[in-house]
């Protein structure tokens, strides 16, 4: 690795969580006020990401009374006091950045479902009803997975 | 101690200050370097430290400046630079100076060749503004008017045209040290540095923030 790469690596921050573009997520940073110092949030869809290393950042955009508000945030800023994880979103595309000429119903995200899981342990009781239909478009060895447990 | 040290300039990056402000920094690999010779103003007229940077393969030396590499001890050296010092100056033959030389918050001043960019037309070499791409203005890139016609009946020296652009010397006054990492011989300098990645450039204390004039 050359000396510069080095450099950078040893700079990125590894203690936030990982997430992905769709997600929604709280981001806490320290701003400053004068003397004072404190921590505010916004809460929002995360809409791509910029990925350079060291200079990596991404976008998140909320609502904010009928107003589209995006903030665009360093990954590896120290002022990032923690990030939240709210959902998942289950997109298909790297940039969201369409969301900003839609509002209202087709501006919601389809929340990620989790097969793995769905696999390994008992299935919740209300997910029965529409399975069929989503075990019928996934791989062939899920539905064979879901049927042996519904029995149970 | 006051003096230069010369490096190679590995690239750009960012780093973070204290208030989580973004910083754009270039990041040199800045010596060891070596003193191969001393120039004393008894002997020469003038007092002065020859550097070296980067090793050079025996076989590519020449005979004089195998001798002359000799005299300091270390090897022989690529670049080879004469670096201004005071009378009383303690750096002798086969002194190495190392990048510590600076601390965090000094300034600096970076010398380099500039990436040369060919022959070049007044837009990019002189930022003239040009004309309008459309709407039949027949005027694009062109440099417009050089002067009169009768008197001066010629065109006036240093004239703004056309012409070679880049490949030359330049140097980059009062640059802040954002870092100093002497265990592996970095130096970070705030903003932008002449030259191209890898390119060697020779870094001193700023002269114009009150240290005597080295190089």
């Amino acid at each position: 690795m050359s000396l510069l790469k080095e450099l950078e690596t040893s700079k990125l921050r590894s203690d936030l969580p990982a997430f992905n573009v769709g997600d929604t997520i709280r981001v806490y940073s320290r701003i400053k006020e004068g003397e004072k110092e404190r921590v505010q949030y916004f809460e929002g869809i995360v809409i791509g990401f910029h990925r350079n290393a060291i200079a990596s950042t991404f976008k998140v955009r909320k609502e904010s009374y009928g107003v589209g508000v995006e903030r665009t945030y360093p990954m590896h800023s120290p002022l990032l006091e923690k990030i939240v994880v709210k959902k998942k979103g289950d997109v298909r595309r790297a940039k969201l950045f369409f969301l900003r000429e839609v509002s209202g119903k087709k501006a919601r995200i389809r929340e990620k479902k989790d097969w793995l899981g769905k696999k390994g342990v008992a299935v919740p009781a209300e997910g029965t009803a529409d399975r069929p239909a989503e075990g019928a478009a996934a791989e062939s060895a899920a539905p064979a997975a879901d049927t042996t447990e519904t029995k149970e | 101690m006051k003096t230069g040290i010369i490096g190679k300039k590995l690239g750009m990056t960012q780093v973070f200050d204290a208030d989580g402000k973004v910083i754009p920094v270039t990041v040199i690999e800045a010596g060891p370097c070596t003193v191969v010779q001393r120039k004393t103003s008894r002997g020469d007229g003038y007092d002065a430290v020859q550097i070296g940077f980067g090793p050079k393969k025996a076989h590519r030396v020449g005979q004089p400046m195998i001798g002359h590499f000799r005299k300091a001890g270390k090897g022989a050296f690529g670049k080879l630079k004469e670096v201004r010092v005071p009378a009383e100056s303690p750096l002798d033959a086969g002194q190495e100076i190392h990048v510590d030389i600076f601390r965090e918050g000094d300034f600096v001043d970076v010398t380099g060749q500039t990436k040369g960019r060919g022959f070049t037309g007044l837009i990019k070499r002189w930022n003239f503004r040009g004309g309008r791409a459309t709407h039949g203005s027949m005027f694009h890139r062109a440099p417009g008017s050089i002067g009169a016609s009768a008197w001066p009946s010629r065109v006036i020296k240093n004239m703004k045209m056309a012409g070679h652009y880049g490949n030359e010397k330049v140097t980059v006054l009062n640059l802040k040290v954002i870092g100093v990492q002497p265990e592996k011989n970095l130096l970070l300098v705030r903003g932008a540095v002449p030259g191209a990645k890898n390119s060697l450039v020779f870094v001193r204390h700023a002269v114009k923030k009150g240290n005597t004039a080295v190089s």
